[in-house]
């Protein structure tokens, strides 16, 4: 089952080595990462999303409280959360593609950040499912480049 | 009061009560080096730096205090990586120094550069690259606390070399903050409760000991436990000496090589009381065998290892000692109202399968049992002595075969299993015990990896006695060939090997051979009588095995008994 690890950590060198190295160390594989400096300075989120059955989540969850530079693990997986992802794509929309790339932008609440004659930068944010299904319609068209960067989850206000 | 590096890190391992260093110097830590006599530190010139980092182990585990080891840049770092490795997985505190080039240079690939921080991330439980002088005493102070604290283990620190020559004002914090690190010591009060409850209603308990409860000075509270509760003791390779060889309740050390009645004891148990150890697959055989009746309580510092391998019933996060009182809080003042059960058709059970099946060897004829050079040393020193080994058959045979009284008194790489340990780490533990007699009891394959170090124990005058139980092999291996790869003895014959009398003597150490049995008793008294170090060369079966053993992967209650 695919689970989303949300790790405060100390914003110091090598930090994200000792998490990547955890995973690799013991065989586990990260599907996406995302990490950047939080509002509080000096701490980091990283935003991880793996696979595992309830055993091997249970100890990278542990392991990961383990590391000296780890302050907060939370499984979202276990709570309701809001999970985001951007993606940016280079699109092939020569003639008489343009009008129908457009519509597919306009349906999915993409923007477009860059024009040439002959191709458009798309960004666009949702869950992995909407960008996923975005991909597989735009591939007719001819998708020419594509950056994601992978989820960002967040639990949601009101817990009980 | 302004100090370079080099006078930072010394006046901080003073400060820190560091007594002995162990290491090996070189162009990146000379600086530390051309300080070091101005501080009251005894520092120990080993002759490779895994005996550095072995011995720090040593002394460490025979102390419970930091172990320190100080070596240069790229090969000197790289050459305690499996010292550091083995502390790691024996949860040994050890604060590494290893010297670096200079901050402009590193990443450049210089002379002697390696990323030894990158190298050891996975064997260390932390590690610092130290590139402003001003984090130096922090990063000091917090490495001792990291080694020593929660679950212990080895903490490295990176010092390149112009760290070392900057100068700073000098203060050295006085208290910790790590808002990231906080290990949890005391058990959860429900969590006592309910260990309380099952252990009251236990028909068929058994204690598991692990290292937890040497690293946490918890025997006595361990011993209590077991007498009043007339529970039986079985321990970890890492555990032995934690209660006493000679009470009738220890059955002997469990798993691939335990005892019979230990492995009995703990299939057959209703009640677990895992105590800082860990559920080793050496220990546990085939997992889904691996005694499927019990209820297991599992105490453990880590929480990492609750859960790791077997499922558990009572979990609970805490250091051994504090579990223990506060087990002992809650079950002492019920005891006189309701005396605990006599439990007399359970230990009478255990008691037959002692009897029935004890460990034991043959020793007749002309040639030397292995085991039964253990047992005489063990005759010889009541027990009292501490015993390192190398790892194989000498191990396993010393593990078995001397009766451990004391904790903190049979030093052995565990966890990872390390070749050439036995003697660089009986030098830590004799620096760090002048009084106390140290063997290592070695094979001849293990000892050849760091034998180099008697020139150390020569040049300190260090009395360690390696006790060789020579059969030509690696006998482990040839074991495993014999029983399992049809005998196809493939490279474990050594057929060329080193005269060891000579070689003590060429070290500047006394040399003794034993070939007959009968000499035997009288050459190791002799040998321990000496004030210096001493190779005991014994001679003895060529194709003994070590017995019981569970073969990979089967049950622990199918045991090969010969």
């Amino acid at each position: 089952m695919r689970h989303i690890l949300s790790i405060l950590v100390e914003n110091e060198p090598g930090v994200l080595a000792r998490v990547a190295g955890l995973f690799s160390g013991r065989g586990y594989n990260i599907e996406t990462l995302n990490v950047a400096p939080t509002l509080t300075e000096g701490l980091s989120m990283m935003t991880i999303t793996t696979v595992g059955d309830e055993a091997i989540i249970e100890q990278i969850v542990k392991q990961l409280r383990k590391l000296v530079t780890t302050l907060k693990v939370v499984d979202l997986t276990d709570v309701k959360s809001v999970e985001r992802e951007m993606m940016l794509l280079r699109v092939d929309a020569e003639g008489s593609k343009r009008a129908e790339v457009l519509r597919i932008v306009d349906i999915f609440r993409c923007k477009v950040v860059d024009v040439s004659p002959d191709e458009l930068v798309l960004e666009v944010t949702g869950t992995q499912d909407k960008l996923n299904a975005l991909v597989s319609l735009l591939q007719r068209y001819g998708i020419k480049e594509a950056a994601r960067t992978g989820a960002v989850a967040m639990r949601r206000g009101m817990q009980e | 009061m302004e100090l370079t590096g080099a006078q930072i890190l010394l006046e901080s391992l003073r400060r820190e009560g560091v007594e002995v260093v162990f290491g090996f110097p070189g162009g990146a830590v000379i600086d530390i080096y051309d300080q070091l006599p101005n501080y009251p530190l005894r520092h120990v010139l080993v002759r490779h730096e895994q005996g550095a980092i072995h011995a720090a182990d040593g002394y460490a585990r025979a102390t419970g205090k930091v172990g320190v080891c100080l070596v240069t840049s790229g090969p000197g770092a790289t050459n305690t990586v499996t010292g550091i490795a083995t502390a790691y997985m024996d949860s040994v505190p050890v604060v590494i120094i290893t010297g670096q080039v200079p901050t402009p240079l590193i990443g450049n690939d210089a002379f002697q550069e390696v990323d030894i921080v990158g190298i050891t991330r996975s064997c260390t439980k932390h590690n610092y690259l130290v590139k402003d002088v001003r984090d130096l005493s922090r990063v000091i102070k917090e490495a001792f606390y990291l080694a020593s604290t929660g679950r212990p283990g080895p903490v490295l620190i990176d010092l390149p070399k112009d760290v070392q020559t900057q100068l700073t004002e000098y203060k050295y914090p006085k208290t910790i903050k790590m808002r990231s690190y906080n290990p949890t010591y005391a058990p959860n009060p429900k969590q006592v409760a309910k260990v309380a409850a099952v252990v009251r209603r236990a028909k068929k308990p058994i204690i598991y000991a692990g290292g937890g409860v040497i690293a946490s000075e918890a025997s006595a509270d361990l011993a209590w436990l077991a007498r009043s509760f007339n529970m039986p003791v079985t321990a970890t390779l890492m555990a032995l000496g934690c209660f006493p060889a000679e009470d009738p309740l220890w059955l002997g050390m469990l798993g691939m090589h335990g005892t019979y009645a230990a492995n009995m004891a703990i299939s057959n148990a209703d009640l677990i009381l895992a105590i800082g150890s860990r559920f080793d697959d050496r220990v546990t055989g085939k997992i889904s065998e691996f005694a499927k009746n019990a209820k297991i309580v599992h105490i453990d510092i880590d929480p990492t290892s609750i859960q790791k391998n077997v499922p558990v019933d009572i979990p609970v996060v805490a250091d051994c000692k504090s579990f223990l009182t506060a087990l002992r809080q809650t079950l002492e003042p019920t005891l006189e109202a309701e005396p605990a059960a006599g439990l007399e058709a359970w230990n009478s059970k255990v008691a037959a399968w002692k009897v029935e099946k004890p460990l034991s060897y043959n020793q007749e004829g002309t040639v030397i049992k292995p085991q039964f050079v253990v047992e005489t040393i063990s005759r010889l020193t009541k027990g009292e002595a501490i015993i390192t080994t190398e790892v194989g058959q000498n191990q396993m045979w010393a593990a078995q075969f001397y009766a451990f009284n004391r904790p903190r008194s049979f030093i052995s790489s565990g966890g990872l299993g390390t070749m050439g340990f036995g003697f660089p780490a009986a030098i830590g533990a004799q620096m760090a015990c002048p009084d106390r007699l140290v063997i290592d009891v070695a094979g001849d394959g293990s000892i050849q990896m760091c034998i180099q170090e008697l020139a150390t124990a020569v040049c300190y005058n260090l009395p360690v006695k390696i006790v060789i139980l020579n059969n030509g092999y690696l006998g482990m291996v040839r074991q495993w060939q014999e029983l399992f790869y049809k005998k196809n003895y493939c490279a474990t014959c050594l057929d060329v090997a080193p005269d060891f009398v000579k070689l003590a003597e060429a070290y500047g150490a006394a040399g003794f051979r034993v070939t007959d049995p009968a000499k035997v008793e009288s050459v190791l008294a002799e040998a321990f009588a000496l004030p210096r170090p001493v190779i005991v060369d014994v001679v003895v079966d060529r194709e003994e095995n070590v017995a019981p053993m569970v073969p990979a992967g089967k049950s622990i209650t199918e045991m090969i008994l010969v």
